[in-house]
């Protein structure tokens, strides 16, 4: 016989809150789905009326994103005779020939390089300062760590003016390093931030048995304390990693040109006669898909991050 | 979160490790390694974080401009502190900026707490479901909002032809971006599209944290349903639901890629946020100490709000 709870809503009451959860997902959606079904559109099946939900998928988008074109003349057609491959017919079909591959896959890679090089980065300096924070009688420990998340509230743009001083004057403006150090740092005080509370968790214990057996302190720290904060280091670092990945505010003001990322790189994308939509859906579907994937497969790790340590196990 | 009480809501420090245990220990001290393992955070959070403001705070009593590297700098003393605030786009900048908070703080909390009522029913699958509306807020605001500018086309877009299919208005009669009445809006929508997950989640984990034994007794006190909601639920989830907007109102108070993308600012200067005025002085006009002391306004505004704010949290907490 199973109890009876008067916590534990009724059969109706589940059917009921589940549909409605279920509908407001499904719209929530829809926009998603729209920019992954727009990446395979003939650029006139994008703009048609009404919205086309069924068409012909064409990889046209794609073959636009990654490569510059121009326009075919005669004599251009003659000299090069029949279309060779693929991505030449698609483009050949329009009248037009590829020119060169565009700046997407060198936005793409600086955005990779970026974002993960700031997230290694963030995780060590974070976690030693998060298990000193955690195990250490640290002077001023309150108002460092009041210090660190007041870091956060300033608006990017406010920063940005001395920080494109700043680097210039270092030379570190529109270069990887500079733009690593900067997620880093933006990062760090969520990171330190989160990661102090999941080592808090793992008991003393443990390190001080280790100490007992003639572990030096670092021994004790990478030997025992690492191993056991894997679980929030990961999710920590996947939390700094999708915020470099998104940012846009100091991308768009510092980097122009070898180390823009993707984000102020996607809206620029213009076609030839109005904007190339699907070439625009076929950027965003490649950047944004991963961290769908991410976000799905990951959920139970990701939800303490992104309430900022507010929810706990 | 932003006083010392915020260290004890992550987690009550754990004891210091005993003396004897500490005594026994070898190479370098405890003290050193401390140190040792702040130091490099400390120094890169001084460098990028607060060096860059300390310059602001300088950058804003003088006339410099960065596009006149070569001029000379002189100290202005507050002219640039005055004429920010005597400025009249300021003031309406202020309240494109107030109609976006408060808009999307209002909706975003009650969309934000129905959903999580509904999921903390705890009916099959709701794990997946809650992962697929937490999706957008997990994604590029600029590259989702120049997405969005496409939606909002008229006739061709997706949205606007929800909208016509759904009132019978012509899809092509109005347009979200460019019309002066309903950029606003576009704006409040989009960010709640977007935004409203992250509310939901700190109710849920809100509403999980109530013992169901307090319900239970109020069931044996014959207490009504409704009766419950307003003197269990609502106020055990308040202070979940005041960290969320406090979180809300200092992301919102910055915002910039997500509105910068989708009308950037327009039209005319309609939605021109705080973050997308200041941008324009500072990095198209160039007006260097002028935005400099624009800057300094805006973060002692949010950072005096925020502590006013959390000062009311801490005593709802304390109830």
């Amino acid at each position: 016989m199973s109890s009876y709870s008067v916590t534990e809503p009724s059969v109706r009451q589940k059917w009921a809150a589940g549909t409605l959860v279920v509908v407001y997902a499904l719209i929530t959606i829809l926009p998603l789905l729209w920019i992954i079904a727009t990446s395979f559109k003939s650029p006139s099946d994008a703009i048609a009326y009404p919205p086309k939900t069924v068409f012909q998928p064409t990889l046209e988008g794609y073959v636009n994103l990654f490569t510059t074109r121009t326009r075919a003349t005669e004599q251009d057609l003659k000299e090069l005779g029949e279309p060779k491959t693929w991505y030449d017919r698609i483009v050949r079909k329009d009248g037009f020939i590829i020119a060169g591959p565009s700046r997407f896959l060198e936005r793409f890679s600086n955005s990779m390089i970026i974002g993960f090089g700031s997230t290694v980065l963030c995780i060590v300096l974070g976690t030693a300062a998060a298990y000193a924070f955690s195990r250490f009688k640290v002077p001023l420990k309150d108002d460092l760590l009041f210090f660190i998340l007041s870091t956060r509230m300033m608006p990017p743009i406010a920063v940005a003016i001395p920080i494109f001083l700043m680097f210039r004057s270092l030379g570190l403006n529109d270069t990887h390093a500079g733009m690593i150090l900067l997620y880093t740092a933006v990062n760090l005080s969520l990171a330190v931030w989160l990661l102090k509370g999941f080592i808090d968790e793992i008991p003393i214990e443990y390190e001080e048995a280790a100490l007992i057996d003639g572990y030096t302190r670092f021994q004790a720290f990478y030997k025992v304390v690492l191993p056991q904060a894997m679980t929030g280091i990961a999710s920590t670092a996947i939390f700094c990693l999708i915020f470099a990945w998104n940012e846009y505010a100091f991308a768009v003001l510092l980097t122009s040109g070898t180390a823009q990322t993707a984000p102020p790189f996607i809206p620029t994308i213009i076609g030839v006669g109005g904007q190339d939509w699907p070439a625009v859906a076929a950027g965003a579907t490649l950047f944004l898909v991963p961290v769908m994937i991410f976000t799905i497969v990951l959920r139970k790790h990701l939800l303490r991050g992104i309430t900022f340590g507010a929810v706990r196990k | 979160m932003l006083d010392s009480s915020a260290g004890r809501a992550v987690g009550e420090t754990p004891p210091v490790v005993s003396k004897s245990v500490s005594k026994r220990r070898q190479g370098v001290s405890d003290r050193a390694i401390a140190w040792l393992f702040v130091a490099p955070s400390i120094f890169l959070l001084l460098a990028v974080n607060i060096f860059p403001l300390i310059w602001t705070v300088r950058l804003s009593f003088t006339n410099f401009r960065v596009n006149r590297p070569n001029a000379e700098v002189q100290f202005v003393g507050l002219k640039n502190y005055i004429s920010v605030l005597t400025d009249g786009d300021i003031w309406q900048t202020m309240q494109a900026t107030a109609h976006f908070l408060i808009w999307t703080i209002v909706l975003q909390v009650l969309i934000g707490f129905a959903l999580a009522y509904l999921i903390n029913k705890k009916f099959r699958g709701n794990d997946l479901w809650t992962t697929i509306i937490v999706l957008p807020m997990m994604l590029s605001p600029a590259v989702v909002g120049n997405f969005w500018t496409f939606l909002y086309q008229p006739q061709i877009g997706l949205f606007n032809y929800a909208v016509g299919y759904l009132t019978g208005t012509d899809p092509s009669a109005f347009s979200m971006i460019g019309d002066v009445s309903l950029a606003p809006w576009a704006i409040v929508i989009v960010d709640t599209w977007m935004w409203t997950p992250f509310v939901m989640l700190i109710c849920l984990a809100g509403l999980r944290s109530i013992p169901s034994s307090i319900y239970e007794a109020a069931e044996c006190d014959r207490a009504s349903k409704w009766r419950q909601f307003w003197t269990i639920t609502i106020p055990m989830v308040l202070p979940f639901l005041m960290l969320a907007v406090l979180f809300r109102g200092i992301e919102n108070f910055k915002m910039f890629d997500l509105v910068v993308q989708l009308t950037g600012g327009g039209p005319g200067s309609i939605t021109e946020l705080t973050s997308i005025n200041l941008k324009r002085e500072a990095f198209e006009k160039w007006r260097t100490g002028y935005a400099s002391a624009y800057a300094v306004i805006l973060f002692v505004t949010v950072f005096g709000l925020a502590s006013i704010y959390v000062k009311a949290l801490n005593k709802v907490k304390q109830r």
